[in-house]
Formats: C-alpha cells, sequence, structure tokens
C-alpha cells in the first residue's frame, strides 16, 4: 500500500526533493561566497522577505490585479483564437496566406511594442490585457488549426457515412477531436500572456506584480524582488492547475 | 415491369458493372474493374483478395463516401452517389469516438436523428449486450482492446438498424483467436437479426466461416475472378473450422487467390526494389 503510493507519487517526490536539493545547493554557493550575493541572494533571505512583501507591499492585492488581467487576456484569446483558428481551417487559401504571419506574431518580442500600445490605450490596465491577448493569441489559432486538421480521416468517414451536417461534423467530431492539441495550444498561449503582462507591468511601472517588482529592484531590495517573482511563479501554477482541471473535465476518458 | 420489382425484392444491392479509375493520363489505376455482383435479403456475402486490388475502393463506393465512379450500385431502384440510410459502413481502421464512453458512441447516430435520452439509451444498450460488451458500457475506448473496440464500432453501426451492413476488414488488425471469436459473434448476430451483410476482407477462413458465399478477387484491375457458394450449415460456429467441408472451400478458394497474391506479392517487391534502386 504504501509502496504503490511512494511509486504513484514518485515523479511529484522527486520534483519536489529536486527544487529543495537546488535550493540547497544555491544557499551553500552563496553563503561560501562561489555566488555573490548581491546578484542572487540567498535563498532563506527570500523566505524571510515573503512576511515583508505580504505586509507591507500589499502583495496580494497584486497578485489579484495581475490574475483578473490575466483572466480576461487569456479567456479573450482562447474566445477569439479559436473562431478564426476555426475558419482558418474551413479556408485552405486564407490558411496557407496567413499561416506564417501567425507563426511570426507568436515569434515576435510584442512586449517592446509597448509604445504602441500606450498611445492606442493609455496608461492603464487596458493595455496590459491587450497586450497579453495579442501575444496570446497566435499559438490557440495554429494549435486549433493543426487540432482540426489532424482529425482522422475515418472519423470524418464515419460522419459522412451517417449524413451528418456540417454543423453537426464541426462540434460533434472535429471539435471534440481537436481538443487535446488546442488545450496544447492555451497552456502555450497562457505562457506568453503572462510573459507579456507581468513584463508590461515592469515596463509601464502600472498594475499588479510587474509594478512591484519593478519597485523593489529599483530600490535594490534583492530578497524582496525575488519573493516577488516566486510569487509570480505561484500565479502561473494556479492557472495551470486550474486548465489541467479544465481539461480533465472537458475530456474524460482521454 | 413485375420481373423487375421481383428482382429487386430479391436481391437487397446489386452491383452492375462498376468501374473506378484513380489518377489521369499516363499514371491512370483502375482499382475497380467492371465488377458486378448481388446481395440477397439475409443473405451473408464476403469480397476477399489480395492486398491492393480495390476492396477498400468498392467499399467506399457502396457506402456513397466515392460517389465519382461508372456502372451502377443500385439499392432498389436508386443508384448510390452519397451515402445512403439503408445502409450501415463498418471501417477497416479503428473509428470509436475517444472522447464518448461506450454507450455514447453506441447512441450516437440515435442522437444524431434527435431520437429521446431514454430511448436512445435502450436501443444502444441492447446492441451492447449483442456484441458482449454489458459490463463495459461506461467505460472509454482508452480502456478497451482493441476487438472491444471494433464490436463497439459494429454496435454504433448497427444500432441504426441499417437494412444492409457493410465491413470493410473489421478484424484484420485481430489476432486469430479474437478474429474467430468475433466472427462467432458476427454469425450470431446475423442470424439474429436476419442482417443482409457484405463483407470485405482478405482473410480467407473468416471468409469462409461467415459466408454464404464469396466473392473472389483478382489483383490489380480488381475483377471479379469467381462467385463460390459456400454450403455449410447454419447456425454456424466457428467449430465448423475444423470440418472436412470447411477445408475442402479454403483450399479450393486459396488455389484462386494464390495466383493473384503472388502477382500482387511480385509486384510490390518490384516496386520496392525499383525505390531501393533510385534510393
Ligand atoms: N484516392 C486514391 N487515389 C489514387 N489511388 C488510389 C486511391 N485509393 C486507392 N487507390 C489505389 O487503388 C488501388 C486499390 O486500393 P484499395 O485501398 O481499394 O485496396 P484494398 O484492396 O482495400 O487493399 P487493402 O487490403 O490493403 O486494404 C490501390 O492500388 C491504391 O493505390
Ligand atoms: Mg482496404
Amino acid at each position: 500500500m504504501a509502496e504503490t503510493f511512494l511509486r504513484r507519487r514518485a515523479p511529484e517526490l522527486f520534483g519536489v526533493a529536486a527544487l529543495a536539493a537546488s535550493v540547497l545547493v544555491f544557499e551553500a554557493l552563496i553563503r561560501g561566497g562561489v555566488v555573490n550575493r548581491y546578484i542572487i541572494p540567498p535563498p532563506s533571505d527570500i523566505l524571510l522577505a515573503f512576511e515583508r512583501v505580504i505586509v507591507e507591499e500589499n502583495i496580494l492585492t497584486r497578485c489579484r490585479d495581475t490574475a483578473i488581467e490575466m483572466i480576461i487576456a487569456g479567456c479573450a484569446a482562447v474566445l477569439v483564437g479559436v473562431p478564426i483558428g476555426a475558419l482558418l481551417y474551413r479556408s485552405s487559401l486564407w490558411r496557407r496566406a496567413m499561416e506564417d504571419w501567425i507563426g511570426a506574431l507568436a515569434a515576435a518580442p510584442i512586449v517592446l511594442a509597448f509604445p504602441l500600445f500606450l498611445v492606442l490605450f493609455g496608461r492603464s490596465p487596458k493595455t496590459i490585457i491587450v497586450m497579453g491577448f495579442v501575444h496570446g493569441l497566435a499559438p490557440i489559432i495554429l494549435k486549433t488549426v493543426e487540432g482540426l486538421a489532424s482529425t482522422r480521416p475515418v472519423l470524418i468517414n464515419v460522419g459522412r457515412s451517417l449524413k451528418m451536417t456540417p454543423s453537426q461534423m464541426f462540434w460533434k467530431i472535429l471539435f471534440p477531436s481537436a481538443l487535446p492539441v488546442i488545450f496544447t495550444g492555451i497552456r502555450l498561449s497562457w505562457t506568453f500572456v503572462l510573459i507579456t503582462i507581468v513584463g508590461v507591468e515592469y515596463l509601464i511601472n502600472l498594475g499588479g506584480l510587474g509594478q512591484l517588482i519593478n519597485e523593489l529592484a529599483e530600490r535594490y531590495d534583492l530578497p524582496g524582488t525575488y519573493a516577488g517573482i516566486c510569487f509570480v511563479v505561484m500565479v502561473s501554477v494556479l492557472f495551470f492547475v486550474a486548465l489541467e482541471r479544465v481539461e480533465a473535465w472537458l475530456q474524460p476518458g482521454r | 415491369m413485375a420481373s423487375n420489382m421481383n428482382q429487386s425484392a430479391e436481391a437487397a444491392l446489386v452491383i452492375d458493372d462498376v468501374v473506378k479509375r484513380f489518377g489521369r493520363g499516363q499514371e491512370i489505376v483502375t482499382a475497380v474493374d467492371h465488377v458486378s455482383f448481388s446481395v440477397k435479403q439475409g443473405e451473408f456475402v464476403s469480397v476477399i483478395g489480395p492486398s491492393g486490388c480495390g476492396k477498400s475502393t468498392l467499399f467506399n463506393i457502396i457506402g456513397g463516401l466515392l460517389g465519382d465512379y461508372e456502372g451502377a450500385v443500385k439499392i432498389g431502384d436508386e443508384r448510390i452517389s452519397a451515402p445512403h440510410p439503408a445502409v450501415g459502413m463498418v471501417f477497416q481502421e479503428e473509428s470509436t469516438f475517444p472522447w464518448r464512453t461506450v454507450i455514447d458512441n453506441v447512441a450516437f447516430p440515435l442522437e444524431l436523428q434527435g431520437v429521446a435520452k431514454s430511448e436512445r439509451i435502450d436501443r444502444a444498450h441492447h446492441f451492447i449486450d449483442m456484441v458482449g460488451l454489458a459490463s463495459f458500457e461506461k467505460a472509454f475506448p482508452s480502456q478497451l482492446s482493441g476487438g472491444m473496440k471494433q464490436r463497439v464500432s459494429i454496435a454504433r453501426t448497427l444500432v441504426s438498424q441499417p437494412k444492409i451492413l457493410l465491413m470493410d476488414e473489421p478484424f484484420a488488425a485481430l489476432d486469430e483467436q479474437t478474429r474467430l471469436l468475433l466472427g462467432d459473434k458476427i454469425t450470431q448476430i446475423q442470424q439474429q437479426l436476419n442482417q443482409t451483410t457484405l463483407l470485405i476482407t482478405h482473410n480467407l477462413t473468416e471468409a469462409v466461416q461467415l459466408s454464404d458465399r464469396i466473392v473472389v478477387m483478382t489483383y490489380r484491375p480488381g475483377r471479379v475472378k469467381r462467385i463460390v457458394n459456400i454450403d455449410l450449415p447454419r447456425p454456424r460456429t466457428s467449430d465448423v473450422v475444423g470440418s472436412d467441408a470447411f477445408g475442402h472451400y479454403v483450399a479450393e478458394i486459396w488455389n484462386d487467390l494464390r495466383e493473384e497474391a503472388s502477382r500482387g506479392m511480385a509486384d510490390s517487391e518490384s516496386a520496392a526494389s525499383r525505390r531501393a534502386a533510385h534510393g
């Protein structure tokens, strides 16, 4: 019983152990003077800084602000990206015309275009959300096209033999078959969205965690800065756990 | 007129001088070449031939998935050029929906027809029982073996009670034992429903075990080489495989097939050596 539990949880336990081990190694390297503590503060100092950033810097409200921007931008990317992907799938001309451009969009460092967005949307959360959305759009479009196009031909033939209408074919065969690939796209997209949101918060010094990290860094509060980064990681973990739940709920049995 | 009506009442499916070519110009491939035969109401007919002789092409034409062909496939007086509601198809490749449970897979065609939920569950249940998967209704295909998935596909096709059941090598991917046992299942079902069935196969024992008649095809172009009546007693089980009569039929048809199969093999060998010489 205990043994099977250990075996089943082995990857997670191993992950935690590896993390703990690398933290200890860093602690030793820094305290031993091998790594400069003004570049990387010792993990124990970062841990101590948690209390300070929570109490003094209101980091939880900032997490909330970043999370809200993330939810809006991430969901908008899904709601817009999936239909665009579906339309591109249906028109091979548009698809061939657009796919490379969208791929380029996915690879472009959109964060650097922040002055343009500032002019368009002002120094407000709107800018942050729109930029996150734009960066998160491409992977969803591309993976939606890919997912729909990789539907097994025999399943489409089953649909044809049952005389399904085009809309039945889409909703009952193509879309469910593409879902796992679409979710890969969403995961990629949300990574981009979070990077962009925190990055733009940092750059325009507005909003949630990104701004706080900016402030702490300017104050040379390195343990605080790293503590802030830990909170970004936590927000991202939260989103990915939630996404995994939704995925498992939408497609049991796979 | 009267004789015409008589004929169509007897033959559920008529394949009349069907020709299908792929490609154009120099590259033309004749996959099906002047094929004619018919399947009577309640009859079990197999089409057997070596790989690449045009069996799946014929299957797709009869199922209405390949509308562009010469000659006629007829159900009653209707020439098939699109999927026909009287025909239920079981495909060569695995074709269950991985995102649906067994029962939801089988109930799928009824869902499309707008049958009320309780009724479609009942009807799906009936056919799942028939293929022997009653205890797996809530399972997902990923939890089933290959043979079980194929039974799900068969139940999903039977649930809309097609007049003609059309199967393309449904057991091709299975081992011999599973194949024989599933053959029993198919025979039972066919006798229970008096199901008109056309089975495409390249497996000799399977064809003899199941069929009333066997259409033997030639290798490229796919023509009808011979049609053999199988006079084995019904009801049949896989026990028949051990009988003398069975062995006699297998030997007889193998005689016809051997020539075709070796032509097919020589063909693919020379193609492979050409590829090797080029590559
Ligand atoms: N869409 C197509 N375009 C061009 N050629 C095709 C097409 N479909 C089939 N063919 C050709 O027609 C011939 C018959 O193919 P088919 O799939 O009907 O064979 P089969 O008897 O079902 O073979 P198997 O037993 O391997 O399934 C083959 O030579 C194949 O290359
Ligand atoms: Mg085939």
